[in-house]
């Protein structure tokens, strides 16, 4: 019975995804040019924030580097915008990102903890200025302008990058790579010896991680388009990001996911309706919801009274 | 033939020289006990073997071949694993996971997954730990917990297992389990070389002890002399 019961769920999950999925492939049919603008933008924050967990979540390194990849994104498109045809502006923005993650993971993932974070903070800020100082200096220009995309086009690309991050997320939870990151975050001394090339593994998840976040911000810029260093490189991003992902709840796969959509959407329901009490709002919300669940919004699944009005289907 | 050889090995931190100079030889089926007081430098002299520091001077050689300042994962997959003196299991990893972990990673024989549950499940039992294999690590008991290290190191398949105190903060029943377990252990054919303070234990499993002391060899033998050696007894057993 219950491994019945265990594939039912399985199912239902299954399809409730690809209902999903569907729902959101078919967007532009149905909705509004404002409500697509929305959603991308709430997408946008998924994989922000999706891209976050994939790396920190296991590992418990926190990186405050989503802002340096979203804006290495952002402006491999301001400069390949006019280049290039844009799917390769898209994948040269992934690999900028790679590559950028790959080197900084390969030389400070040694850093434990609070370090690694102020690394990466500091990494965000570095790159800022050392553009500014190149774009003032070298180029004799403060900002750029990005070739124009239709909201559409990008609301399709960010949903496929957000698909491609999710299905890769579960892939590597699932994976030998995803039980060795699970180690690494329990006992790093402990998963080296037993065999674990750490180095590797975080190098490596880090700097797949990065990719979706070059991705999205190569595909936001077109948008934008004009961009300066300090749009590009906000480190407002990274917090964002970490706040969505305790917010939503890290326990669970979809508490993330979660997360961001009903931060990204009462931010944007907030600043279009109540702009004057829109942080207060925010800061209530976030306080309230790490006192009372301190699991994250997933954590409402669990509450007793649910479960009585579900049925009594699960063994107590 | 010798399985393990360490000559002239050297950490200092700062000033202080935590191992000096140190040689050692473990053979092939031997089970050798590393003795001293605390801050000799034992713990010091399995991360140095380990790959978990690497060491000023000295080589250590596993199998004839030169394994000093390798990374410990490299170590771990030639055939050397290790437990913890301070527990190190996956804390929110079930019990089974957590020996999963050495298979997929430490063990180079490449199973398939049936092979690997099965031998995950083996090992469980071998340590006696079946009935808890569902159980997240952080809650099991710390008795447990050392089991589930040594668990976690024999499914590297090691030819060689350093242990690090398994038996300190442990009962009486408890001490003489532990001992039944390297006595299994050494009876498939792992060589073992173990630090221990539980004198009665490592007295009765061993075939040889070294005492280390200030991070220096002071003596090394069979049982029987470690006991009655004066220099052992002065700086270690106590008149």
């Amino acid at each position: 019975m219950r491994t019945g019961r265990a594939s039912w769920v399985r199912l239902r999950t299954a399809l409730l995804w690809l209902v999903l999925l569907a729902a959101m492939a078919t967007l532009s049919l149905y909705a509004s040019a404002y409500t697509v603008i929305m959603v991308t933008n709430i997408l946008l924050y998924v994989i922000l924030t999706m891209s976050w967990v994939l790396f920190s979540a296991p590992t418990g390194y926190i990186s405050l580097a989503t802002a340096a990849f979203f804006g290495v994104g952002i402006y491999t498109a301001a400069i390949l915008g006019e280049q290039l045809p844009l799917p390769l502006v898209i994948l040269t923005a992934g690999l900028a990102s790679f590559c950028l993650a790959a080197l900084v993971g390969a030389l400070t993932l040694r850093l434990k903890g609070v370090y690694f974070a102020f690394f990466t903070f500091g990494l965000v800020e570095l790159i800022k200025y050392l553009l500014l100082w190149y774009e003032v200096n070298i180029t004799g220009v403060r900002g750029r302008f990005v070739v124009f995309a239709d909201n559409f086009t990008i609301y399709y690309i960010i949903l496929g990058i957000l698909v491609a991050l999710l299905l890769t997320s579960y892939l590597i939870r699932r994976s030998r790579i995803g039980l060795a990151l699970q180690s690494i975050g329990e006992a790093e001394d402990a998963a080296a010896h037993i065999g674990i090339n750490v180095s590797a593994v975080k190098t490596i998840v880090f700097a797949i991680s990065a990719v979706f976040v070059g991705a999205a911000g190569a595909a936001m810029a077109t948008r934008w388009t004009y961009v300066d260093p300090y749009m590009a490189f906000d480190y407002t991003y990274s917090f964002t990001a970490i706040a969505m992902a305790v917010f939503g709840g890290l326990g669970r796969f979809e508490g993330p996911i979660l997360g961001a959509v009903v931060f990204a959407f009462l931010r944007e329901l907030l600043i279009t309706q109540f702009a004057y009490v829109y942080m207060l709002v925010m800061g209530t919300v976030l306080v309230v919801t790490i006192l009372y669940l301190p699991q994250g919004l997933v954590q409402l699944a669990q509450i007793p009274l649910w479960r009585k009005l579900r049925g009594k289907r699960e063994p107590a | 033939m010798n399985l393990l050889e360490v000559e002239g090995i050297t950490k200092h931190f700062g000033g202080l020289a935590a191992v000096s100079r140190a040689d050692l030889q473990v053979g092939e089926g031997e089970v050798v006990g590393l003795i001293g007081p605390n801050g000799a430098g034992k713990t010091t002299l399995f991360n140095l073997l380990s790959g978990a520091l690497k060491p000023d001077s000295g080589t250590v050689r596993f199998r004839a071949e030169d394994i000093t300042g390798l990374k410990p994962h490299t170590i771990c997959r030639k055939g050397v694993a290790r437990t913890f003196q301070s527990v190190k299991v996956f804390g929110r990893m079930t019990a089974s996971q957590n020996v999963l972990v050495g298979a997929l990673f430490g063990d180079r024989s490449g199973m398939s997954a049936k092979q690997t549950g099965e031998e995950v499940a083996g090992l469980l039992e071998f340590v006696g730990l079946s009935a808890v294999a569902g159980v997240p690590a952080k809650d099991l008991t710390l008795v447990n917990q050392k089991r589930l290290e040594v668990a976690r190191a024999l499914a590297s398949k090691p030819e060689l297992l350093l242990i690090d105190e398994l038996m300190a903060g442990l009962n009486p029943t408890e001490v003489a389990q532990a001992m039944d377990l390297v006595a299994a252990i050494r009876k498939q054919g792992t060589t073992i070389f173990i630090i221990e303070h539980v004198m009665k234990a490592i007295m009765s499993i061993c075939d040889r002890i070294i005492v280390l002391h200030h991070g220096e060899k002071i003596a090394e033998g069979t049982p029987q002399e470690i006991a009655t050696s004066r220099t052992v007894v002065e700086v270690y057993l106590g008149e």
